[in-house]
């Protein structure tokens, strides 16, 4: 019972049920997450089992369901909000940046903030407009906000738990190309740190960090690349603020290279204050630049071009090339 | 523990009450109706429409070729020829009526799903297609027929729609102005705006909500305590439900408003009242939260039924151009059939194609760094 292979979306929906089961004071709140479960169907079958009062169609207003969460957190509630989709998070985005961030500071920390919002993120489900988007850097430069992403099934399951007790605000970005993907979760486990990034694969010649849905690409370069004779170190970063940064001077330490992998833009990117710190603190560890590989600055495009705009196999491996020729 | 402490955490209403918000405060309103479900006449005091045979005829002809061009954009996405379509299946009156009643200098700022208001506008069906297929993010230039980009983000474009009736007024224009939108996006906050700006500037522009009573799964019991048309009065600004299914009073009620905008007098919200027959979208199962049986009773009120019933009864119409008009619809069907499967994927260089009108240094190296990669793969094959 304790292990058991399950989707991704599937341990998301079980980790929703053992919150719901654990304490009183969680809701599931946002869009169609109600009798339809949710359009990825993430929440199907919590209505049925915890009723109206628990899991809660909201109006189609994503400003109010974030605006309401916050009354709800101040009330002594833990809602976990669901946003139908990246590009909606905007006209909540005032709710978060403005209010739900600041809040326990400006009450001198005699308020929490237990407030989770669920994102699905990522392109690569060929979708129309604003249904593939990577807005991670614009949460995560927000003080306040934390911002994580599980990769596979068993962090889907144990993250979200940990970010329902967290007391702060957190962002939940789940990579929906990944919804379907099966991996082993042990609901009986001990789940390690929520912001401690794990090492998926070790290698001795370069460091690849990713997140989310680039961390399977990752794992798949590094599997090409093991073929020509080339060890790559693989990071599952699981969370962008805060960033594990101990764990990747680590293993750049001992690879002396660095290539970070995401599909948001480059430009302003995670992938940009990764490498900041990493040459700050690795300096003279470091043998070739920090590279980057991600989305272009461009709006993302429509889903004939994916494709090209996201980091697939090939870009990443011609990252490793350009970083292992220095 | 104390009695006192107990009652204190003790709800004080029943978590019943709490959810009570279900059914609209008010009564059921009164439709504008002109054109009964049966297909007879109706009189309306303030609302009433002279039409030609030929008008009569036209508008039967938009709402059957609207509706046919639904249907084989439906059977392109089920054949993977799109990645998703949007069905105005049932909302042909709504749409078909609302678009005649523009003028062409009129600008229209649509959702996703007014396929019918755009047919009225003289926009290319195909080129509905193209972001749905997944090869643009628009595909037509909205100036050419005054008919503005689809929308995804909900609710978005009425603020556009109020702006751009701000700016009609402010030229001394004697345009007006038509926003889109669901009974769903009426809960965002942007719709609300929109209702304040156009009721405090006076913008000519009138407020089309085709309340099709579903937002994905959720009823517009959801969204609003009261029938949605009522929300104008709090603004200031008359609010009308018509008849969605009745394409003579969507045609009289928008024309009536649109003069209004016209004449200066500032905004009208009219609601269609119409349902959607299919589901949200292709990516949509409707029986996870919807009963057959409530399809069934909107199929009896079917808005092409119900025309047809009085072009053949007045004797607008013959059988003769009954069957023009299916050959009609299977001619462009296959146009839009072969039109769909001849779009060429965007080249890769599209990416960067029109992100800044003044260009911009880091999307011009990122294309040179784009193209030489993708070059690196030409070498290698050689
Ligand atoms: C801001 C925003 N939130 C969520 C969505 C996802 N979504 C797309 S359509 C839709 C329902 C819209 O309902 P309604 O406004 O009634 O229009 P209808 O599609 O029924 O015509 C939702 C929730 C979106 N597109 N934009």
């Amino acid at each position: 019972m304790a292990a058991q292979k399950l989707s991704l979306a599937k341990a998301l929906n079980e980790s929703l049920r053992k919150a719901l089961e654990t304490d009183p004071k969680v809701l599931i709140m946002g869009e169609d997450v109600g009798k339809l479960g949710g359009v990825f169907r993430v929440t199907d079958g919590l209505q049925k089992d915890f009723g109206e009062e628990r899991v809660i169609d909201t109006p189609l207003a994503e400003s109010g369901i974030i605006g309401t969460a916050i009354g709800l957190a101040l009330r002594g509630y833990r809602p976990v909000a669901e946003i139908q989709f990246d590009g909606f998070v905007f006209p909540a985005y005032d709710q978060i940046v403005t209010q739900l961030a600041k809040m326990h500071a400006r009450a001198l920390g005699k308020i929490k903030m237990p407030v989770v919002i669920r994102i699905p993120y990522g392109g690569g489900i060929g979708a129309v407009e604003h249904h593939s988007e990577s807005p991670e850097a614009l949460f995560a430069h927000v003080a306040g906000l934390k911002v994580i992403s599980p990769s596979n099934s068993s962090d889907a399951y144990w993250m979200l738990q940990q970010a329902i007790q967290s007391d702060d605000p957190v962002i939940f970005f789940e990579p929906k190309r990944r919804y379907w993907d099966k991996s082993e979760v042990d609901t009986e486990a001990i789940p390690g740190p929520l912001h401690t990034a794990r090492v998926v694969k070790e290698g001795s010649d370069l460091t690849l960090a990713a997140y989310g849905p680039m961390v399977k690409v990752c794992t798949e370069a590094a599997a090409a690349a093991a073929e020509e004779g080339k060890s790559l170190e693989v990071l599952d970063l699981r969370s962008m603020s805060p960033i594990d940064f101990d764990t990747i001077q680590k293993s750049v330490e001992k690879t002396g290279r660095l290539v970070v992998v995401h599909e948001a833009p480059v430009f302003y990117g995670s992938g940009a204050e990764i490498a900041a710190r990493i040459t700050e603190r690795s300096f003279y560890h470091l043998e070739s630049p920090v590279l980057r590989v991600g989305g272009f600055h461009s709006p993302y495009p429509p889903a004939r071009l994916e494709e090209e705009y996201l980091p697939g196999l090939d870009r990443v491996l011609d990252a490793v090339d350009r970083s292992l020729a220095y | 523990m104390t009695v006192e402490s107990t009652a204190a955490r003790k709800p004080r209403r029943s978590s019943k009450r709490v959810s009570a918000a279900k059914k609209p405060l008010s009564s059921e309103p009164q439709l504008v109706q002109l054109l009964s479900p049966e297909g007879q006449r109706v009189e309306h005091p303030d609302y009433s429409i002279d039409l030609t045979s030929e008008e009569l005829r036209g508008l039967y002809r938009d709402m059957v070729l609207t509706r046919r061009f639904d249907a084989e954009a439906t059977a392109l996405q089920r054949q993977g020829e799109l990645g998703l379509w949007a069905s105005l299946l049932g909302q042909e009156a709504a749409q078909i009526g609302s678009g005649r009643a523009l003028d062409d200098d009129d600008y229209v700022f649509p959702t996703y799903r007014e396929h019918g208001v755009a047919w009225c506008r003289g926009v290319d069906p195909t080129n509905l297609l193209g972001m749905f297929r997944g090869v643009n993010h628009g595909g037509w230039d909205p100036n050419s027929n005054n008919f503005h980009l689809y929308t995804i983000v909900i609710g978005s474009q009425t603020l556009h729609a109020t702006g751009y009736a701000m700016g009609v007024a402010k030229d001394g224009a004697d345009s007006a102005v038509i926003a889109y939108f669901g009974d769903g996006a009426s809960s965002q906050g942007d719709v609300a705006e929109s209702f304040t700006f156009s009721a405090v500037y006076n913008a000519p522009v009138v407020f089309f909500c085709q309340n099709n009573q579903w937002a994905i799964s959720e009823p517009t019991e959801r969204q609003s305590r009261v029938p949605l048309y009522q929300r104008a009065q709090g603004y200031g600004f008359p609010g009308v439900r018509v008849d969605g299914n009745d394409v003579l009073a969507c045609l009289a009620v928008t024309k009536w408003a649109l003069e209004r905008a016209r004449n200066g007098e500032g905004p009208t919200l009219v609601e269609a009242f119409t349902y959607r027959m299919g589901a949200h979208t292709t990516s949509d199962d409707p029986t996870k939260y919807r009963h057959d049986d409530e399809r069934a009773a909107w199929e009896a009120k079917d808005p092409i039924l119900r025309l047809r019933t009085l072009l053949t009864a007045e004797e607008h119409a013959d059988e003769a151009f009954f069957t023009a008009l299916d050959e009609e619809s299977d001619v462009l069907a296959k146009r839009v059939r072969e039109a769909v499967r001849a779009m060429p994927d965007p080249d890769h260089m599209a990416i960067f194609e029109h992100v800044y009108a003044d260009g911009h240094a880091l999307v011009d190296e990122e294309r040179a760094q784009f193209a030489a990669y993708q070059a690196s793969f030409a070498e290698e094959g050689n």
